[in-house]
């Protein structure tokens, strides 16, 4: 991830002449190489066809989009599109429970690796940890429509395993999944489940980094386990933390289709329906194309200033950044 | 060292080793209760006897998706997506990262900076409809290949994995007259090993498991793959099972619920097999992507 914030921070094409040929000048230099240019060729048009076109396509947003007519033919209507979404019941409910559903995700399921590789770490027994580890990270590995399916048969009120298990305890069945009440926890929870393990790579990684020295002299100045986690590991997690972190308030309101689509039905809408899933079904499905555009593009513009700002703060107060 | 541990840290460990294992336990359970479940009877399914073990032990299930030719020719269609769409995966960012990795070509900069874009900016999903569509790529299986023939993420890890490797290898096998094709396919990949088989395996389970691209660009069944058959299975409550019908008539005794266990555990049965081989790999991937500077 670092490797972008060096990259893309200095723009000025000296470096590029390094190693001149031996009449020097760039149009000599991308001659004498061009079948680097060449081979290039395919991955630039990729980006320019499936990446840009649909950006300059989002120009829909400010038309009454009309597939007969084309991008050209359409009416311009400026920003009648975005005014009608905060007219919406619909849209402002849907960004309710958008907003709800990031910030339960922020400060649940963002921390939760970054404890499980504490504690991981301090696990002495290297055979216990690689099990666990095994264990742990094998969830991401499964489609979100696998999840969907097995949390239909282990979380059904009726014969699901974990209803079951609560009945141990005297308490009555709960209908996970059909329920306005509990669909949010549900969402965030399966991500939990299916990436929590994952997750603490990266920050096994950074503690693998960690100079043991630091520690036995931590020691030998009586720092007992939980200050030398404050003081050593902790501080030495944070670059990787704030990176991660910046990332994740880049996708706030980008939970992710698949995870809630597959969760969807007729009983826990109302509170689960997310942004895209409303993009998806007014769009696509209600063929609403223009409106949608709008929504997806007010989307991807609060995730650019979230991720801008983020990055501003998260310089001016630690140091680190993506860019 | 561990003569000097004190009281609340032993208490500590004890604690955190339980915990581990119950963690365990909540990740793993879940996986042999659904298998559990696909080779249980349907009454025992019904009645919520199955636990971590099959109740009247029956492969019933397991045949009757066998039987269903759907199945078979979806389960074709996910493994000609993974294998052609990661082998296009692979070569369309290598053939990106490569040049782009090399300080003789102008302008890379430019290029790095194009690809960072569409990461931290994507169009909504309407434009990108319209352009399947004009490209009359709906309902192919090139709809769920192309769109994300190359991830900028793999882009930017391939790329520093690529930039240091020494400039005076691929120099003087250019003054032994290589081209850079041949430089590229016979020096930069083969000692590009360890990431090329990482970033393989991401892109291959997002194959296997992608469903998103499927549902938006393809309405006809022929070019269904597992996933979305798996979610259509999972969308109507009835199989629509004929129990006088054919050899199946023993399931009149079989539950959607134990048919439907039964095809995720066909749909997850690849990744299984492989995760040892996966998981080797996986995590060296994801940390060459992030340490590297």
């Amino acid at each position: 991830m670092s490797t972008i914030k060096t990259e893309a921070v200095e723009l000025k094409p000296s470096s590029v002449v390094r190693r001149p040929g031996k009449g020097g000048g760039l149009i000599h230099l991308m001659w004498k190489y061009k079948a680097l240019y060449v081979i290039s060729l395919p991955g630039i048009v990729y980006f320019l066809i499936f990446k840009y076109i649909p950006l300059g396509g989002s120009i829909i947003a400010f038309q009454d989009y009309n597939i007969f007519k084309g991008f050209t033919g359409s009416e311009w209507v400026g920003f009648a599109n975005f005014a009608m979404m905060f007219q919406h019941y619909d849209f402002l409910r849907i960004l309710k429970n958008t907003l709800l559903i990031g910030l339960y995700d922020l400060i649940i399921a963002f921390p939760a690796p970054i404890i499980l590789a504490l504690l991981l770490n301090e696990l002495r027994l290297v055979v216990f940890k690689r099990v666990i580890q095994t264990v742990v990270y094998m969830p991401h590995f499964l489609s979100w429509v696998v999840i969907a399916g097995m949390s239909v048969a282990i979380l059904s009120p009726s014969t699901g395993i974990l209803n079951q298990l609560l009945g141990l305890f005297g308490i009555e069945p709960v209908y996970f999944l059909g329920d306005n009440a509990y669909i949010r926890s549900v969402l965030v929870g399966s991500g939990i489940w299916r990436d929590m393990g994952y997750g603490t790579i990266l920050y096994l990684a950074a503690l693998a980094g960690i100079n043991p020295d630091l520690y036995e002299a931590a020691e030998i100045d009586g720092a007992n386990r939980w200050k030398q986690t404050l003081r050593i590991t902790l501080p030495a997690l944070l670059p990787t933390i704030m990176i991660l972190f910046l990332l994740h308030i880049g996708k706030f309101l980008d939970f992710g289709f698949e995870r809630v689509w597959v969760f969807l039905n007729a009983l826990n809408t109302e509170n689960g329906e997310i942004l895209d899933t409303y993009i998806y079904r007014s769009g696509l499905l209600s063929q609403q194309y223009s409106y949608t555009t709008a929504v997806g593009l007010f989307k991807s513009v609060v995730g650019l200033v979230l991720v801008l700002f983020g990055n501003l703060l998260s310089k001016k107060t630690t140091g680190e950044g993506l860019y | 060292m561990y003569r000097m541990m004190s009281r609340s840290y032993q208490l500590f460990n004890a604690f955190n080793i339980l915990f581990m294992c119950l963690l365990g336990l909540a990740m793993f359970l879940p996986f042999l209760n659904v298998i559990a479940q696909s080779f249980s009877s349907s009454e025992a399914v019904t009645s919520g006897r199955v636990t971590f073990w099959p109740v009247d032990a029956t492969t019933i299930n397991y045949r009757y998706v066998f039987s269903d030719a759907s199945i078979w020719r979806a389960f074709a269609v996910s493994v000609f997506i993974t294998v052609a769409g990661t082998l296009i995966n692979l070569v369309a960012t290598a053939t990106l990262a490569y040049p782009v990795s090399r300080e003789e070509y102008v302008g890379r900069k430019l290029i790095m900076l194009m690809v960072l874009i569409t990461m931290i900016f994507s169009a909504p999903l309407i434009p990108n409809f319209l352009l399947m569509k004009n490209l009359h790529l709906m309902n192919t299986p090139w709809a769920m290949i192309l769109p994300g023939a190359i991830s900028a993420f793999n882009f930017f890890v391939m790329h520093s994995f690529f930039k240091q490797l020494p400039a005076e290898v691929i120099d003087s096998a250019r003054i032994d007259g290589c081209g850079e094709v041949r430089i590229l396919m016979s020096m930069v990949v083969p000692l590009s090993k360890p990431v090329m088989a990482s970033l393989g395996i991401f892109y291959a389970v997002g194959h296997w498991n992608a469903y998103m691209n499927a549902l938006y660009y393809i309405d006809q069944p022929k070019w269904w793959p597992l996933q979305v058959l798996l979610k259509k299975m999972f969308e109507t409550d009835d199989l629509s099972i004929d129990p006088g019908a054919s050899q199946f008539s023993e399931l009149a005794f079989t539950s959607p619920e134990g048919i439907k266990m039964a095809t995720i555990v066909i749909a997850t049965l690849p990744i299984i097999l492989l995760y040892p081989f996966l998981q080797k790999h996986f995590v060296k991937g994801l940390t060459l992507g992030a340490v590297k500077s």
